[in-house]
This record gives C-alpha cells, sequence and structure tokens, in this order.
C-alpha cells in the first residue's frame, strides 16, 4: 500500500532532531508539525516573519494580524519572535533555519528542484521557494512519485522551470524514500507492499538499489 | 520634535501622479495599507508599478487597483489568488517581474539604506537569473541583485507617533519596515497616532527620520484570507 499524505508527513517528522528550526512548506509539508516525535524541541519557521509557529486558533483567539506563509491564521507560543521579512531571509539565506521541508512538481538525480511555474498554466510566483532551496542545509522534499498520467516526477532532467539546482538531499513519496547522491537516486525505504521493481518503474532518473531495502516504518 | 502629521489619507498622498513607483505593505492582505489603497483608487492615477509582495485578491488589496486597470507593472514574489491579475498576465496587458521573496525583500532594504547591489545565492540557474551578473564566491555560485526605491511606500503599523516612529504588530509586519525606508515619500497609516514622547524609544521598530507623512487610518476591514481554526 503506498503512502497517503499523512504516511508521507509521518515518514518525513522522522527526520527531524531535538534542536532544529525548521521551515515547512505549504500542502503536505504543512502536516509534519502534527507527527514531530515526542520529547523534542523544534522551531517551526514562517517565513513572512514568525518563530515559534504554534497550532491554529480557537475561534475566540483568531487575530488578522498572525498569519503564516500559507496565509492561514496561527498562533504564537511562548519563546515566539516576530521579525522583517529581510530579517525572515536572512535566517533562511545566512543558513540559520536547519531544515525545509517543501513540496516539488519535479525533482532531478541531480537534486534540482521544479516547483514554482508551468509555462503558459501557472504563474503564481515562486515566493519563496527560490531563497529556500538556494541556502537551506538540508531539505526533503515530499510528493507523489508520478504525475496522474503516470509519468514519472523523478527525472534524470527537470523539464520545467528550475527553482534550485543541485539542492535536494532527500524524498519521501507515497511510494519510496530516497536520498539524492552524487550518482542518482538511492534508495532507501520502500512504502508497505510496494515492489522494488514497481519504484523503478515509476522513476525515470537513474535509481540505485543495494541490498534488501525495507519497508517504512510509521 | 518634527512633526509628520497630515490629516487623512487625501493629504498624505498629495503629490501623486500617474507612471510612480509605488511600495505597499504586506503579505497577502495581512499589514497592508488599506487607508492609502482606497485613495489611490479614489484618485484614479495610473500606469502605476507596485512594488509589493503579492498583488491582492480580486475584491481587495491591490487587486481593486487591477480591476480598475491602474497597475501596469507588478514587481512580487507571488501572484496566485488572484484571477483578473492572471487574466491581465497571460493577456499581456500587465507587466510582471517575479523576484524570489528574499531577493524583493533584499532589494527593498538595500535601496534604503544606499547599497545598490548585492549577491544571492536565490535564483541562480533558474530565469531568474537570465540575463544577470553571477560570480562565484566560496565556491558556490550567487547572483547580483540592484536596489529597489520608491516615489511613494505605503506602509501600515499598528501604533505610530507624531514623529514618524512605528510599531507594527504580529506578522503584519513583514515588508513594512523596508518599504519605509525606501521611499522618496513614505506615507504611515497607524491604527493609532499618538503624541511623540508617548511611545517608548525602546520599542519602535521604524524610526522616524524614515517616514516623510503619518496619519491615523480609519475602518480598517483586515481581511482574513485563510481562516484555520482549531475547536478545542
Amino acid at each position: 500500500m503506498s503512502l497517503d499524505k499523512h504516511g508521507i508527513a509521518k515518514r518525513i517528522a522522522q527526520e527531524v532532531e531535538n534542536g532544529m528550526y525548521v521551515n515547512l512548506g505549504i500542502g503536505i509539508p504543512t502536516l509534519v508539525a502534527n507527527y514531530l516525535p515526542q520529547g523534542i524541541e523544534v522551531v517551526l519557521q514562517s517565513e513572512n516573519g514568525l518563530l515559534g509557529m504554534g497550532p491554529f486558533p480557537t475561534e475566540d483567539e483568531v487575530d488578522a494580524d498572525l498569519i503564516n506563509a500559507g496565509k492561514q491564521t496561527i498562533t504564537t507560543l511562548s519563546g515566539s519572535s516576530i521579525f522583517s521579512s529581510a530579517d525572515s531571509f536572512g535566517m533562511i539565506r545566512g543558513e540559520h533555519v536547519h531544515l525545509t521541508i517543501l513540496g516539488a512538481m519535479e525533482v532531478s538525480e541531480r537534486g534540482d528542484i521544479a516547483n514554482w511555474k508551468i509555462p503558459g498554466k501557472m504563474v503564481k510566483g515562486m515566493g519563496g521557494a527560490m531563497d529556500l532551496v538556494a541556502s537551506a542545509k538540508n531539505i526533503i522534499v515530499a510528493m507523489q512519485h508520478t504525475a496522474r498520467d503516470g509519468s514519472s516526477k523523478l527525472l534524470k532532467n527537470c523539464t520545467l522551470p528550475i527553482t534550485g539546482l543541485n539542492c535536494v538531499k532527500k524524498i519521501v513519496t507515497d511510494l519510496a524514500v530516497i536520498e539524492v547522491t552524487d550518482k542518482g537516486f538511492k534508495l532507501l525505504e520502500r512504502a508497505p507492499g510496494v515492489s522494488v521493481e514497481d519504484i523503478q518503474k515509476a522513476t525515470e532518473g537513474h535509481l540505485i538499489v543495494e541490498g534488501e531495502i525495507p519497508e517504512v516504518q510509521l | 520634535m518634527i512633526n509628520k502629521t497630515v490629516k487623512n489619507a487625501q493629504e498624505a498622498l498629495q503629490g501623486i501622479t500617474d507612471g510612480m513607483t509605488l511600495m505597499l505593505g504586506g503579505f497577502g492582505l495581512c499589514g497592508i495599507p488599506e487607508n492609502a489603497i482606497q485613495e489611490l483608487l479614489r484618485l484614479g492615477v495610473k500606469d502605476l508599478t507596485c512594488i509589493s509582495n503579492n498583488a491582492g485578491v480580486d475584491d481587495f488589496g491591490i487587486g481593486l487597483l487591477l480591476q480598475k486597470r491602474q497597475v501596469k507593472k507588478m514587481i512580487s514574489s507571488y501572484v496566485g489568488e488572484n484571477a483578473e491579475f492572471e487574466r491581465q498576465l497571460l493577456s499581456g496587458e500587465l507587466e510582471v517581474e517575479l523576484t524570489p521573496q528574499g531577493t524583493l525583500a533584499e532589494r527593498i532594504r538595500a535601496g534604503g539604506a544606499g547599497i545598490p547591489a548585492f549577491f544571492t545565492p536565490a535564483g541562480y540557474g533558474t530565469e531568474v537569473g537570465e540575463g544577470k551578473e553571477s560570480r562565484e564566491f566560496n565556491g558556490k555560485m550567487y547572483l547580483m541583485e540592484s536596489w529597489l526605491k520608491a516615489d511613494f511606500a505605503f506602509v501600515k503599523a499598528w501604533k505610530g507617533d507624531t514623529a514618524g516612529n512605528l510599531i507594527y504588530k504580529g506578522t503584519a509586519r513583514n515588508f513594512n519596515p523596508m518599504m519605509a525606508t525606501a521611499g522618496k515619500i513614505t506615507v504611515a497609516e497607524v491604527e493609532e497616532l499618538v503624541p511623540a514622547g508617548e511611545l517608548d524609544p525602546n520599542e519602535i521598530h521604524t524610526p522616524g527620520i524614515f517616514v516623510q507623512r503619518i496619519f491615523q487610518g480609519e475602518k480598517y476591514e483586515k481581511r482574513i484570507e485563510q481562516k484555520t481554526v482549531r475547536t478545542v
């Protein structure tokens, strides 16, 4: 059985370590916050200017002046801080944020990522994605392994406009956990009941399979 | 203390003309200068270049200026959430310079701080880097990006005093502090305007030197784009 979006988020949450400052992108990455390991201290950064993002507010707590980068209403926590967009991206560019988790339309076997534009169709803009992927020390991508028509999104070369070069370190999809290495996509884990052959078939880029590949443990 | 107070938005926007470059603070609809936007609509100035992280939604924020075809060019990082914007863009009526969000923030900061250009890794190897100078520092490639300045910068703060000192609230701060520094004329609208001396100097986010005109805004709608709540 392939992983649903909650399964992908749960698996990525296992990568988050005590003491990390983490930026979560919109979509599946946001769900990671719900599955962080118990007993560790992690600070979530929202690039519109907040460190220490808390849960959604109750109806009474809703404040139009307190939103996250997805424009959702949120809360602060004890120890939170608020700052300008310039300071926020200083934290990101200056590599003070340890981990960035974001979605992608395509990833290449060298770790190039495309997630901001579909020529002629979608022109919403890159927001903070280009700054994040250019600077984060560790970038994990949450995505579906294939497009709706079955074509692979893990490619030799990205076909869509690039967001950043050579930056993705790990990919968690509905089918597999993959590390991006100098030599290509290294298969680390497979989703429960998904075979190495299934993953091979769904991966256009070079897939490295060494030894027994364990199933994802959630 | 120099008094920066003007009566209202009408007085604050005096001197604005067609073809000017404007900065408008805010992230989404959070922390946008609602009163200044209303006055721009009333004046009907056109062919504007607007520097703002987003372009509002169809019926609020900068979206209202787009509906009235007052904007010639947008410099932004993210313009989703706005169907009219997308229509004008695809039909070629509107020019758009999409800029990575951190680069946009830094270009504005540079404009206010007298730094004509800087190098950033964001956008290297992408469409954003086309035609721009790139350079290697410590084995990594960076793009040269240039400063941004504006004829008018419109910012929204929570509290302000007659000397132009500003305090923002929550994530409504976002682009406002940098934009306040980068306008030839910076217009601050605040929810509460107090006499100089009432705000604690230790708590000021934007020093009054950057602000030329300040007024207390009215009827803040503070629309929320994605109201998300949890049940207890």
